[in-house]
This record gives C-alpha cells, sequence and structure tokens, in this order.
C-alpha cells in the first residue's frame, strides 16, 4: 500500500517503552516516574534496568506531576506514565501551574487514550486530552501512530527543552513507520502524493488514512495523505500546501471533534484560504465498554468513515 | 538593633508599601512569616549569590502559599536576587514581580510558580530527590500555609515523602489559624497537624513563637540536625497573621486587604526605615 508494509501489529504504548529505554541508556538525566500502572505503561524494562532512576509514586498522580517538575531543578528529564485520562483531566491545574507556567521540562506520556482502550469503558477513556493539553501555552502534544514512531518520538522528545504531552495507546496496530524513519517535532510526513483530497490523520487513524486512500485510488480517485504527529506547534506549511493543491480537506483523529487536531486545522484554514473540511472524530460524545475494534465502528472512527467523508467533502468543492 | 532586626522592620515596610501602591496584595501571612523568611535566607539557608535554576551545591527554598509573594519579593531583593527598586513594579504591568511568583517572567529566586494552592510540597520532593541523585548533600525548605493542607495533593506527598525517605526536606507549616473565610476551626478543622504528621511518619517540630527570632532559629537548626535521618522534617509554626501592625494582628481580614493611606502611616510608624526603602 503506497510502499507501506503493516511490519507486524504492536502497541504504540510498547513503542514508548522500547523508546524510554533507549534514550535512557544514552542520557543519565533521564528519570521515569509512574503511578501504579508500570505494567500497563510498558516501564518494566526501565524499572529494571534503571532501578535507582524509576520512581513508583503511588496511586497519587497530583504529586506525580509536582515531583516530575521539582526533579526538573537539577537537570533531570522526568517521563511521567499513566493513563491519558489521569495524565490530563486528572491533574489539569498541576500540569498548568508547576509544569507548563512555570516552563518544566516534563514529558508527560500518556498510554490508553482514545477509545481504543476498549473494555474498561469511559471512565478510563478519554477523548478530550488533545484540547485540554494544546490550549496550554508552551505545551508540545505529539499523538505517534505506531510502534516505530511512538519509539522515535520517545527518543526525540529528551532532546526538547520544554513540556511535552506524548500521547499513545493499548491495542496492537499496525506497525508500519519505516524503523529509522527521522521524527521530527513540529514537521508533518506526506505519506501519500495526491492532488484531488487531502487527509490530514494522527495517531491509530493513520493506518486507516492509507487504507482510505488506496480504497479512493482503485475509484480513481487520488487522495494526499499527511500524518501529523505533533499537533502542537502545528505544521501549517504542510497541510496549506497540500490544500493548494486539492482544495479540500478530511481531519481523521481518534478523539472529540471538539478540541482535536481538526478543530486547530479548521482554524489554520479560516486564517488562510477557505476551503472545505470534513471531520472524522468522535462527535461530543463519552466513550462506552466494547472491543476496541467495534468501539472504532461505531463512533465513525474507521476506513469507512474516512472514505465517505472524502466523498462528502469532494462534493463540496 | 542586629542586622536580621533591621531587615525584618525592613521587610515589612516593603509589604506594606508594596501591597498599599497597588492596592492589592496580602499582607497579614506576608507579615506572619517575615521573621522565618529573614532568618532563613540570611542566618540558615547555603546561597550562591548568582542565581542558577537548577541550584547545584546550594540550598533550596519554596514557597507554596504563593500569596504571600510581598515578603519573598522582599527578601530576594534584599538578598541581591534582583534590585530592590524592583519592588515598585510589585502586581503592575510588564513586571516580573506578578502578584504570585512564577519563573516565566524569569525572575532570579523563584523557581517555581505557586498560588494555586496544594503544589508546592511535591515540587519540593521532586528537588530534593534530584539533589539525591546528583549526590547533592544540600537541604530543599519549603513554606505551605495551614489552610492550605485542605488540598488533597498535600497529603499524597507528605505520604510520599516519608515512604520513600525523602530526609533532605525541611517543610514549614504556617500555622496562624487563619484562612480567607475565618478561622481554620470553623472552615475546615484540621484537628491536631504534629499528629497527623507524626502517623504518617515524618519527624515534628512545634514553633509555638514563629514571631520570635531566636525561636525561628532553633527551630531550623534542630530541623537541620535532623535531616537525613530517614525522616522528611516538617516545622509546626505558630505565627500571628498580620505581625508587627498592630492593627492587622491576629485577624483574617488582613489576609488579602490593603492598608489605605491612614493604616499605611500607623504600619509604618509601628516599624522604622532601618535600611533603605526602595
Amino acid at each position: 500500500m503506497f510502499g507501506f508494509k503493516n511490519l507486524g501489529n504492536n502497541d504504540t504504548r510498547s513503542g514508548f517503552g522500547v523508546g524510554l529505554v533507549e534514550v535512557a541508556s544514552k542520557n543519565k538525566n533521564i528519570v521515569a516516574l509512574c503511578a501504579d500502572l508500570t505494567g500497563s505503561l510498558k516501564m518494566n524494562d526501565f524499572k529494571n534496568k534503571f532501578p535507582d532512576r524509576f520512581f513508583q509514586i503511588g496511586i497519587a498522580e497530583a504529586n506525580m506531576i509536582g515531583i516530575a517538575a521539582g526533579m526538573t531543578i537539577g537537570e533531570k528529564i522526568p517521563y511521567t506514565g499513566t493513563f491519558a485520562n489521569f495524565s490530563t483531566g486528572r491533574v489539569y491545574d498541576q500540569i498548568r501551574q508547576s509544569v507548563a507556567y512555570s516552563d518544566k521540562n516534563v514529558k508527560i506520556c500518556a498510554s490508553h487514550a482514545g477509545i481504543t482502550l476498549g473494555e474498561d469503558g469511559a471512565t478510563h477513556q478519554i477523548l478530550e486530552d488533545i484540547g485540554l493539553m494544546k490550549m496550554l501555552p508552551g505545551m508540545v502534544v505529539i499523538n505517534p501512530c505506531d510502534f516505530n514512531q511512538t519509539k522515535a518520538a520517545t527518543i526525540e522528545i529528551s532532546k526538547y527543552h520544554g513540556p511535552v504531552y506524548l500521547r499513545f495507546g493499548r491495542p496492537k496496530v499496525p506497525n508500519f513507520i519505516p524503523k529509522n524513519q527521522k521524527f521530527e517535532i513540529g514537521k508533518g510526513i506526506k505519506l501519500v502524493e495526491g492532488n484531488e483530497v487531502t487527509i490530514v490523520c494522527t495517531g491509530h487513524l493513520v493506518w486507516h488514512a492509507l487504507e482510505s486512500a488506496d480504497f479512493l485510488k482503485k475509484k480513481g480517485i487520488l487522495a494526499e495523505v499527511i500524518n501529523i504527529h505533533t499537533i502542537k506547534p502545528l505544521d501549517e506549511e504542510i497541510i496549506l500546501k497540500s490544500l493548494l493543491k486539492t482544495g479540500c480537506i478530511v481531519c481523521a483523529e481518534e478523539h472529540n471533534t471538539i478540541g482535536g487536531l481538526g478543530e486547530s486545522i479548521a482554524s489554520l484554514i479560516v486564517r488562510n484560504k477557505l476551503a472545505p473540511m470534513e471531520f472524522v472524530g468522535v462527535n461530543d460524545q463519552f466513550g462506552e465498554s466494547g472491543k476496541p475494534s467495534d468501539l472504532m465502528k461505531k463512533y465513525g472512527l474507521s476506513t469507512e468513515s474516512i472514505i465517505e467523508k472524502c466523498y462528502k467533502v469532494l462534493k463540496r468543492k | 538593633m542586629t542586622s536580621i532586626q533591621k531587615l525584618v522592620f525592613q521587610v515589612r515596610r516593603d509589604i506594606v508599601r508594596m501591597v498599599h501602591a497597588n492596592n492589592s496584595g496580602h499582607p497579614g501571612g506576608s507579615l506572619g512569616c517575615t521573621e522565618f523568611f529573614v532568618v532563613l535566607f540570611f542566618d540558615i539557608m547555603k546561597r550562591k549569590k548568582e542565581f542558577n535554576m537548577n541550584g547545584y551545591d546550594e540550598d533550596l527554598f519554596f514557597l507554596s502559599n504563593g500569596h504571600i509573594s510581598p515578603v519573598f519579593y522582599s527578601v530576594l531583593a534584599r538578598a541581591g536576587y534582583f534590585p530592590i527598586k524592583e519592588l515598585s513594579t510589585f502586581r503592575k504591568i510588564n513586571s516580573r514581580l506578578q502578584g504570585h511568583p512564577t519563573t516565566h517572567e524569569g525572575l532570579p529566586g523563584v523557581r517555581i510558580a505557586s498560588g494555586s494552592l496544594g503544589q508546592g510540597l511535591s515540587v519540593a520532593i521532586g528537588a530534593a530527590l534530584s539533589k539525591k541523585l546528583n549526590d547533592d548533600k544540600n537541604i530543599v525548605y519549603s513554606l505551605h500555609g495551614d489552610g492550605e493542607l485542605q488540598e488533597g495533593q498535600n497529603w499524597e506527598a507528605i505520604m510520599y515523602a516519608a515512604a520513600n525517605k525523602v530526609d533532605n526536606l525541611i517543610c514549614t507549616i504556617d500555622n496562624n489559624n487563619k484562612q480567607i473565610d475565618g478561622d481554620l476551626k470553623d472552615v475546615l478543622d484540621l484537628g491536631n497537624i504534629e499528629s497527623k504528621f507524626q502517623s504518617f511518619g515524618w519527624f515534628t517540630i512545634n514553633l509555638d513563637d514563629g514571631n520570635n527570632l531566636d525561636e525561628v532559629r532553633k527551630a531550623i537548626q534542630t530541623a537541620k540536625e535532623n535531616c537525613f535521618n530517614g525522616k522528611p522534617v516538617v516545622i509546626i509554626m505558630k505565627t500571628i497573621m498580620g505581625n508587627g501592625v498592630n492593627y492587622m494582628m491576629g485577624s483574617h481580614k488582613w489576609h488579602g486587604v490593603a492598608p489605605n493611606d491612614e493604616e499605611l502611616e500607623i504600619a509604618l510608624n509601628q516599624n522604622p526605615e532601618t535600611l533603605n526603602d526602595y
């Protein structure tokens, strides 16, 4: 599919776990904090390899964020790990004051983001976290799409000085980004060249966007697929450039359409050149229990939805 | 008059003048903690002349109850972190001296933003852990309001520090028994603060008169002697809100209210200019 091959299903959280160990073996200042979810966050290898640099905080996320902020004083680079819901909404004020407003070099690493956490239901899923984090001045927001990209992002953020929200997930999904692809914060990646419709996608929806483009190609429609892994700062150039060519755009993300990547793009379009746009995302709803694949389908986060929105936006051109 | 006593008078003057100049700010808690700040910064802490965010090889201080920024700013300025005349910019537009302390404007001496209550102890613990990782044997100090202990994050932090033997940390509670809505016991009674800390596993020190310079010095010295002993240390410091300005003393009404012109004059008359006013 456009030169991309599924190298085998894997979870993005494992990409984080592997990346964390790799970057920590090179940089002694990296420390990791976890709020009683070491296994779920795939932080066990880090804990075993660097026991002195691993901090088990217990079920106390507010304290974890504060401790992480404090540890930056003395040049540590803390990576905090818990579910996305408990990494953001639960500790918003701690992140806002002790991390973002205080300009602290904390990496907030959040697994089980979106709806694909599955059976645990809406208390543990979160579809608002991108919005919460991107609103904080100075916060970098990254949502990688597969194992390889998550691993690369985990390593790359250590080189950036400042607060970062790194969002990844639980299910095993196709791993297709080339292993050695360079990860650049704030730089989108054109995965497929096309000239009729632009599909901007992030996270788990990227593979589905490729499938959609493949389907459309067979129908004679050339879609351009752009992977935006960094939601903030947004790579405006790559999106506007594509839009000049295609004249319409679909954004696909595993997030509430309110506050998500799509909203950032809509704002970009309004400020530059108006073009029809459609959103693939959750429509201002909480999730529910179920198998990840069933939930993705029910909430319109599927290849079929992307294709449908592409047809719709093409008609509006 | 000793240089420390002189500083106390001058810091009190700074506090009431700063708050008066804007008709905003928090004089009550600031005045109550003046002796503590002066002793800590001028008698106790190992400090480097040049401010460095990472604070290697020196003691660190974190203010959790950020609303008492007037005393913090005055002491930082008098300790040489920034020009004393900058105190005149307090709470004004384009100032580094925000209503509540922040690192965001680059004010030397401040290492964390505070104001939204209950976050400072976690931060201080983090800095103390960082010191341990860096094999830096200096001490991390923090100050908190007693009403602030109503915030749950404190108890997460108190539990963590004891369980993990964060023993390079001296946390002081400003126990003036007052908060915005009135007496602590009427708003939300904290019960026995000392026994709570003890039951969590802290080494506790009672400071019965936190407005007495010798008592403050003695309490912090005792706290220092008990560091690196497997337990975090807390000083429960009884103070009088508004101390040093007679009409403010002991009343929660002066938590966040500025004196008017006449009240300022009275306050200044009670606190002679010992060093130069800003």
